[in-house]
């Protein structure tokens, strides 16, 4: 019986092995079909993109590919192009870079002192580290104030009790502050502190470093800023830039959210006006006419003036941002704020910056990396920032016709900087929105 | 934070407030360095070299400057400035001086408020084209593209030249010398014009060179020179004569070779004797050391020398002297008598 | 009521900083002094500066002869013309650039944003690596590069001669050369004025139509076709008028002459570099924006969308983009503004903007720094004006009702 129905039925019993997919449907085919070919359109696309992809490196790697990158002067390199790709080839003649990247780097730097800039960029990212990760060490915070006076007397150098009377001019007003605000309250605190200091660093500072430094001298050669230039005076520009204008800027914005009418229109006349008007007008302000409204006799220093100039414009655009990231707040923060008896600093420090500052980090960021490469715009005014040593270079006798190495130089030099920064962004952006759920 | 910190600082470490006094002499012996106003870079006059020295022919009247009154001819903080900045750092004190192949004008002298010191350069526009468009003369150029540097009269003489010869042209400004060198070679215009002395420094760093000609036409005189600030004239004095004590040297023969030899005892030559201090007072005169034509002529040389070093013959820039000849030889480079 | 009134007692001086009534008008009043004392102590600096120069600031230069000639000028102009023509002539190619610039910025923007969305993974990588590349390196090097790029890729006027390389485009009627883009110019003769006030009408017609159509859509439900109707109201009566008129509109071809082109439009070189460069920088910070604003409009919205059973083109247009729209304006216009800020680098490529005229060749002519600064500060400071001003219109009118 069941030997015969096991004849007779027609029931397959073991599985047939499963048959190859069709060769469309399966592997890299599949992915190219689905992924890249899916549509006409996408077709179109794709191959657009495939083209401009080959043209794009079939001109450029040769150019790459032939490169000198020993020689002494243009002629040198145009010689040694001919003898080994022939005349017509295209090359590139990095033998310029090679030959300058001190300048492009640290620009009429003394050379023995280079260490000082690399020593000073190595402490800013080790100082901010903690900053940046929450994982690092919390004491490590504690560095964060030293830092500015040891950035300054690195780069600018001269005696070392110059930094340290400056920072005794907030110790003077951290103290005048504790001694005055259980008396007064903030309100007299606060402009006791702010005159004590002023007053310390008018009158008492420059004697007292310089009695220190007879007294004890330490110090390492003076450098004056105007010999500053290449990338070291963008990042100089940049990171002072970058670490002034977010205070200013979210005082901007706080001033622009405040009910005193003044204040109010007092902020938002800057913030707008500052804001209306582009950098590279400012800047040439700062070169042309800020003179006229110094006292009498005084000038000061270019790079001091630039820095200044490009704070209060980034510090607009962050006062902007700020006040996105304060309306963004649902309006029962501030009352809740209010209902625990809070006063205006207090709600602001402990309920709504930490949340507003939150939400508008990536605008920051941007507005940063918008400083960043908005130093480049210096050159307009005579200073020597990278793209400033390009015309410079190209006048020397030996590099005149030299175009496109150093902007790819200088191109990559910013891309890694604002790329990383730009990363950085997101990695926090992700962070703080996994906080939130 | 840190804002407060460089203000703070400033008062001590003298960032700040430089106040200039009535006096720019005082200032620059105070301050121990002249600062000298030059351009960004222009090939031959002045350029940073790989080790980041200033060196050109604006740049040695900066240095003779420096030595005939601080007796160092390193002793110089040079500042560049563009087209626009130029007139303002000097007018603001920013610089003590301006060698930036400035073309010495009426309205800059007058309307501005400046004094020139006289003139290291005498210049004149002209054009370069390429050989294949078969021009001989700048009135065949109805039509052109004109790649101007901008920034300089070069504008104005271009506008009236063409203008008085009936004739259209459209014109390209460039911001730099690279820039319109590289749009030249690329063909974007037919024609470069800037002073003659730019054309051919230019010129001489192509590819090849031969394939370019200048058009005999300059139209403009462009007398260059270092400026100062109107109203301080002793320090006006100082730059026109140690200019001049350039010029003198070489028409009296004194080079950086030997003006140690000479100024060490009184030679045969009492002009000779003035200029170099060993006879007279003619430093004293002038609010300087007795040595200080000797100083400036030794920081890199007579007017000859420098000229030759930096942009003469045998340069890449290759200039021939000309106009810039000494008076003995036919050209307008001339000093007043040192007595 | 009256329980809680604060008691009416004699005024003391310490309530001035300890009470929170007084307290905001002192500190109001004490900014306003410091505010005062500052602007007073810097008019007297300028005041005493200024005379030791020996200069008094007047806006008389501007009313001098310029003496230089400009190579774009949207309105008659030479070198005989006074500096206040050669700035205004600034101020057109200004917002000419910035104009043009805004439009291509936008499309590449949009294209660049949704594209790097896409699941093509050719596509969206190059769109990721157009976006990366020009967002973290500064415009400057851009503008000047693509200048660069520009004159040496595309080919002189001088091969466009007998046996060179290059030739026309489009039957002899447009040619790219290095010094820019020569297109023909339309010529007008009579009856052009109608053919306009016909081309005017018909437009306008055609958006009346949609907005009927669509009215009728939210009022019956009625679809009625949109795109070729509209169309076929705005084409077809200007093309009729253009026969009956006897074809008042030609072309002028632009000419090999001498040594350039002659006849046509030019778009010069310096122009299409810096509408190149600033639409490609901008335009990444378009996409980027476009990208979050999609990305902002959640995923049920799709799906609720396609459970209604709309198509996707419609679920794109009625129910995904309103709402992304709403997120991408604000900042899309702070773009424009910024793209219009920015276009003051024309100084790198020789394109004659404010900057250049007023900023540049006149303040180095006349040494007027002070003036000149004001004059171009003053003109930016308005256009920003303007721009943050539709812009507030604009987030009134798209802000969402709440409560």
């Amino acid at each position: 019986m069941t030997g015969k129905s096991a004849s007779l039925t027609f029931v397959r019993t073991e599985m047939i092995p499963a048959s190859e997919p069709p060769l469309s449907e399966k592997g890299a085919i599949k992915w190219v079909r689905e992924n890249l070919f899916s549509s006409w359109l996408n077709a179109i696309l794709t191959l657009l993109s495939i083209w401009v992809v080959w043209s794009v490196v079939s001109h450029l790697f040769p150019w790459f590919a032939n490169s000198v990158w020993v020689a002494d002067n243009l002629s040198e390199c145009r010689a040694i192009r001919d003898a080994t790709v022939g005349p017509d080839a295209s090359s590139a003649c990095f033998a310029v870079i090679t030959d300058r990247w001190q300048q492009l780097l640290f620009g009429f730097y003394p050379r023995e002192a280079y260490w000082r800039p690399v020593l000073a960029l190595a402490l800013l990212l080790v100082g901010i580290l903690p900053l940046l990760f929450t994982a690092m060490p919390r004491k490590l915070l504690l560095v964060l104030p030293v830092l500015p006076f040891a950035l300054f007397w690195l780069l600018w150098g001269g005696s070392i009790w110059t930094p340290v009377a400056a920072a005794l001019g907030f110790v003077v007003a951290g103290l005048v502050f504790r001694l005055l605000s259980p008396v007064g309250g903030l309100s007299l605190g606060v402009p006791a502190a702010v005159i004590a200091a002023a007053a310390f660093w008018l009158y008492a500072a420059g004697p007292l470093a310089g009695a220190l430094q007879d007294l004890l001298p330490i110090g390492i050669e003076y450098i004056d800023s105007k010999k500053f230039g290449g990338f070291t005076l963008s990042l100089i520009i940049g990171v002072a830039g970058i670490s002034l204008s977010l205070p200013l800027g979210v005082v901007l914005a706080l001033g622009r959210k405040s009910d005193m009418m003044i204040v109010n229109m007092l902020s938002t006349a800057f913030i707008e006006i500052i804001r209306g008007v582009p950098l590279i007008v400012w800047l040439f302000t700062a070169q042309l006419i800020l003179g006229y409204f110094l006292p009498p006799g005084t000038t000061f220093d270019l790079t001091l003036r630039v820095i200044i100039m490009v704070t209060l414009f980034s510090a607009a655009y962050i006062a902007e941002v700020v006040r996105g990231g304060l309306a963004a707040l649902p309006k029962g923060q501030y009352e809740a704020a209010d209902s625990l008896g809070l006063d205006y600093w207090k709600s602001m420090r402990l309920i709504i910056l930490p949340q507003a500052l939150k939400i508008s980090i990536p605008g920051i960021v941007n507005t940063f990396i918008g400083l960043f490469k908005d130093t480049t715009l210096v050159v307009f005014i005579g200073l020597f920032d990278p793209i400033g040593f390009t015309n410079a270079i190209r006048a020397s006798t030996d590099w005149n016709g030299v175009y496109w190495e150093l902007y790819v130089f200088i191109g990559l030099m910013f891309f890694i900087f604002c790329f990383a920064m730009g990363r950085y962004s997101m990695y926090l952006e992700r962070k703080l929105q996994r906080e939130n759920r | 934070m840190k804002k407060s910190v460089i203000f703070g600082a400033l008062t001590v470490a003298g960032l700040m407030a430089t106040a200039a006094s009535a006096s720019t002499l005082d200032d620059v012996k105070a301050r121990g360095k002249l600062n000298c106003g030059v351009t960004t870079g222009l090939p031959g006059f002045a350029a940073p070299d790989a080790n980041g020295v200033w060196e050109g022919f604006d740049v040695a009247v900066c240095r003779a400057v420096a030595a005939a009154v601080l007796g160092d001819p390193a002793a110089v903080e040079f500042v560049p400035t563009t087209g626009e900045t130029r007139f303002t750092a000097l007018a603001s004190g920013e610089i003590d001086m301006l060698a930036r192949n400035t073309t010495w004008t009426f309205s800059r002298d007058t309307d501005l408020k400046f004094d020139f010191a006289g003139v290291n350069y005498y210049d004149g526009q002209g054009f370069m084209v390429p050989k294949a468009l078969g021009v001989t003369s700048a009135k065949d150029l109805d039509g052109a593209t004109v790649c101007i540097q901008t920034g300089t009269t070069t504008e104005l003489n271009l506008s009236d030249f063409f203008r008085s010869n009936n004739i259209s042209y459209e014109p390209v400004p460039i911001q730099t010398n690279a820039e319109a060198q590289q749009q030249y070679l690329a063909g974007a215009c037919d024609v470069y014009t800037t002073d003659a002395s730019g054309l051919a420094a230019t010129r001489a760093t192509f590819e090849h060179p031969e394939d370019h000609v200048l058009l005999p036409e300059i139209i403009s005189k462009e007398p260059l020179g270092p400026l100062v600030r109107h109203g301080d004239n002793d320090w006006g004095d100082i730059v026109r004569w140690t200019l001049n004590a350039l010029i003198t040297a070489e028409e009296l023969g004194i080079t950086s070779a030997n003006v140690a030899e000479m100024a060490a005892a009184p030679t045969n030559n009492p002009e000779v004797n003035r200029l170099l201090g060993t006879e007279g007072e003619l430093g004293a005169m002038v609010g300087l050391s007795a040595d200080w034509a000797k100083n400036a002529i030794a920081a890199s040389g007579n007017y000859g020398e420098i000229f030759e070093k930096n942009i003469g013959e045998n340069t890449p820039i290759g200039l021939a002297r000309g106009l810039n000849a000494q008076w003995t030889q036919g050209g307008l480079i001339y000093s007043p008598p040192f007595r | 009521m009256a329980l809680t009134e604060a008691p009416k007692r004699s005024f003391r001086l310490s309530q001035l900083i300890h009470d929170t009534r007084y307290r905001s008008i002192t500190i109001q009043v004490v900014t306003l002094a410091l505010l005062a004392l500052a602007v007073f102590w810097l008019g007297r600096n300028a005041a005493v500066n200024l005379q030791a120069l020996g200069l008094t600031p007047n806006f008389r230069f501007l009313s001098n002869r310029s003496g230089y000639d400009i190579s774009q000028s949207l309105i008659a102009y030479d070198a005989s013309m006074t500096h206040g023509r050669a700035a205004i002539v600034g101020i057109l190619n200004t917002l000419l650039v910035a104009g043009l610039g805004c439009v291509t910025a936008t499309v590449l923007g949009v294209l660049a944003g949704v594209l790097r969305l896409s699941k093509n993974l050719v596509v969206s990588r190059l769109m990721a690596v157009y976006v990366e590349g020009f967002r973290n390196v500064p415009l400057l090097l851009w503008i000047v590069l693509i200048y660069a790029v520009m004159t040496e890729s595309t080919p002189q006027p001088r091969d466009f001669r007998e046996g060179g390389t290059a030739s026309m485009l489009f039957g002899d009627s447009m040619a790219i050369t290095n010094r820019g883009v020569y297109i023909p110019s339309p010529v007008w003769s009579d009856g052009a004025g109608v053919l306009i006030v016909v081309a005017i009408l018909a437009i306008a017609g055609a958006i009346f139509y949609r907005r009927f159509a669509r009215k009728r859509l939210f009022d019956t439900g009625q679809l009625l076709p949109m795109v070729w109707p509209a169309l076929l109201i705005a084409i077809v009566p200007t093309v009729l008028a253009y026969f009956v008129m006897g074809r008042p509109v030609g072309l002028s071809y632009p000419e090999l002459g001498g040594f350039n082109f002659q006849g046509g439009i030019q778009i010069s070189n310096p122009l299409m570099a810096l509408w190149v460069a600033l639409s490609l920088y901008t335009g990444t910070f378009i996409a980027e924006i476009v990208r979050a604003g999609i990305l902002a409009v959640s995923k049920g919205q799709t799906e609720a969308a396609f459970a209604l059973g709309l198509r996707p083109n419609r679920t794109m247009n009625l129910v995904i983009l309103p709402q992304a729209m709403r997120v991408i304006i604000p900042p899309l216009i702070s773009q424009y503004l910024n793209l219009t800020k920015n276009s003051s680098l024309a100084i790198a490529v020789g394109y004659p903007d404010v900057k250049a005229t007023l900023g540049g060749i006149t303040l180095n002519q006349t040494g007027r720094a002070l003036e000149a600064m004001l004059l171009m500060g003053l003109f930016y400071l308005v256009i920003s004006l303007l721009i943050a001003f539709v812009m507030n219109l604009v987030n009134n009118r798209m802000k969402l009702q709440e409560r």
